[in-house]
């Protein structure tokens, strides 16, 4: 494994790698996300209760899930900085943090936006809507403390520590609506075993949530390599790829 | 992994250790103030180990399924009553205003309101709980038609009360 993630070190290499992962993965992207939500907006069936106004869930849903996914691979990537001090780990760290806290903006949105025809309300304290709205603050403060301080390897490491402290907040966002009484409701496509939606709603909902996940990761490789880019402006493998790419001096 | 790195690691794994605990503790110190609401069983019987009762005048939220054929209407005005449950007892929640479009016999609510009698809720918002099922409106009548009433599967409550006398 080390021989293979050691070329990856080499900043020109995996400079190139973020750059073509933004196509490699944007486009199948866009191509997963046009059918999954024209699927699941005009062809899914309707729910028998909530009517055509389920199908936001075919955003919530997705986003939600990609807020806790990225906290955790950002926490992840702060480990990694603070135990092997690698500054790569540092950029993705602030890559994933923007994207991540766009996904939780877009849950707590399109949540708020479902929540006010079918519930009766915009936005309620229960231990669900709470536990998102603090992984919102969370990303907000990893990257107030990333761009915060003058010194960098400083700044990295507070904003790895505060996001490896919040990793905390993560089982109890899953798990608030098991552990207490919520006005949320349970988990749908986490219920293994008792299918809790019918199968031709899941499935744009699948699409969308691997689309979903793909525009991250185009996203996020197009953040880092523009961090790689900003941090290491200084250095002349910089200045080479400017070279190739743009063409003369 | 050399000795530096691994003191590190170490260090990471004892403040997510000791982060985690101290969230453990705290959450349960305040589990039951974290629970959005009183179920009618709590209500009535008292919540927690100490069984502690809200007092009257008390402004808590209730929730739990709305009891089947009990919702009264009146008539003049935008005042309903109607009576909910979990597993216990019933407690009566009184309202006037206008209720979510889910709400509905059998479905589960959240009023918000002040505590008038030991079972008895004077709602100033009710918001409708609903369950993480989704399926197509044919499918659930298929389903409504297949299952006797109490039988397993989604609850029918409201095949069972058209059956009523």
């Amino acid at each position: 494994m080390w021989r293979w993630l050691h070329p990856l070190a080499e900043p020109r290499t995996s400079y190139r790698l973020a750059r073509r992962l933004i196509l490699w993965l944007g486009l199948p992207a866009l191509a997963l996300l046009l059918v999954g939500t024209l699927w699941g907006m005009l062809w899914a069936p309707a729910d028998c209760k909530q009517g055509d106004g389920f199908r936001i869930i075919y955003l919530h849903v997705p986003s939600a899930f990609l807020s806790m996914g990225l906290y955790a691979a950002m926490a992840l990537m702060g480990a990694v900085a603070l135990i092997w001090q690698h500054r790569f780990s540092g950029y993705a760290l602030a890559a994933l943090g923007p994207v991540g806290a766009a996904m939780t903006a877009l849950a707590l949105l399109t949540g708020a936006i479902w929540g006010k025809p079918m519930w009766g309300a915009w936005w309620v304290w229960d231990a669900r809507l709470t536990s998102e709205l603090i992984l919102l603050f969370l990303y907000i403060g990893v990257l107030a403390l990333y761009h915060g301080y003058p010194d960098r390897s400083q700044a990295g490491r507070a904003a790895s520590i505060l996001a490896l402290v919040g990793v905390v907040n993560l089982p109890i966002i899953h798990y608030s609506v098991v552990w207490w009484n919520t006005l949320h409701q349970g988990a749908t496509i986490a219920k293994l075993g008792n299918p809790a939606i019918a199968a031709d709603m899941l499935w744009p909902l699948l699409i969308n949530l691997l689309g979903f996940s793909l525009l991250c990761g185009a996203l996020v490789s197009a953040l880092f390599a523009n961090e790689m880019l900003r941090r290491e402006a200084h250095r002349p493998w910089v200045k080479q790829v400017i070279r190739e790419e743009v063409g003369g001096e | 992994m050399n000795p530096r790195r691994k003191a590190r690691l170490w260090g990471i794994a004892a403040i997510i250790g000791g982060v985690s605990l101290a969230t453990g503790l705290v959450l349960y110190a305040l589990s039951q103030n974290i629970d959005l609401f009183y179920t009618p069983s709590e209500l009535i019987n008292g919540k927690g180990k100490a069984l502690e009762k809200p007092q009257l005048g008390q402004t808590l939220r209730l929730g739990g399924m709305v009891v089947p054929g009990s919702v009264k209407r009146d008539p003049q005005s935008l005042v309903v009553t109607f009576q909910v449950v979990d597993l216990g007892p019933l407690a009566t929640v009184t309202y006037d205003g206008i209720l979510p479009d889910l709400f509905r016999e059998g479905q589960g609510i959240v009023a918000r309101g002040k505590l008038v009698a030991p079972d008895r809720l004077e709602a100033s918002e009710v918001l409708a709980k609903h369950d993480e099922e989704y399926m197509p409106p044919d499918l659930a009548k298929a389903l409504e038609e297949n299952h006797a009433p109490g039988s397993k599967g989604r609850p029918q409550y409201n095949s069972d009360q058209e059956s009523a006398p």
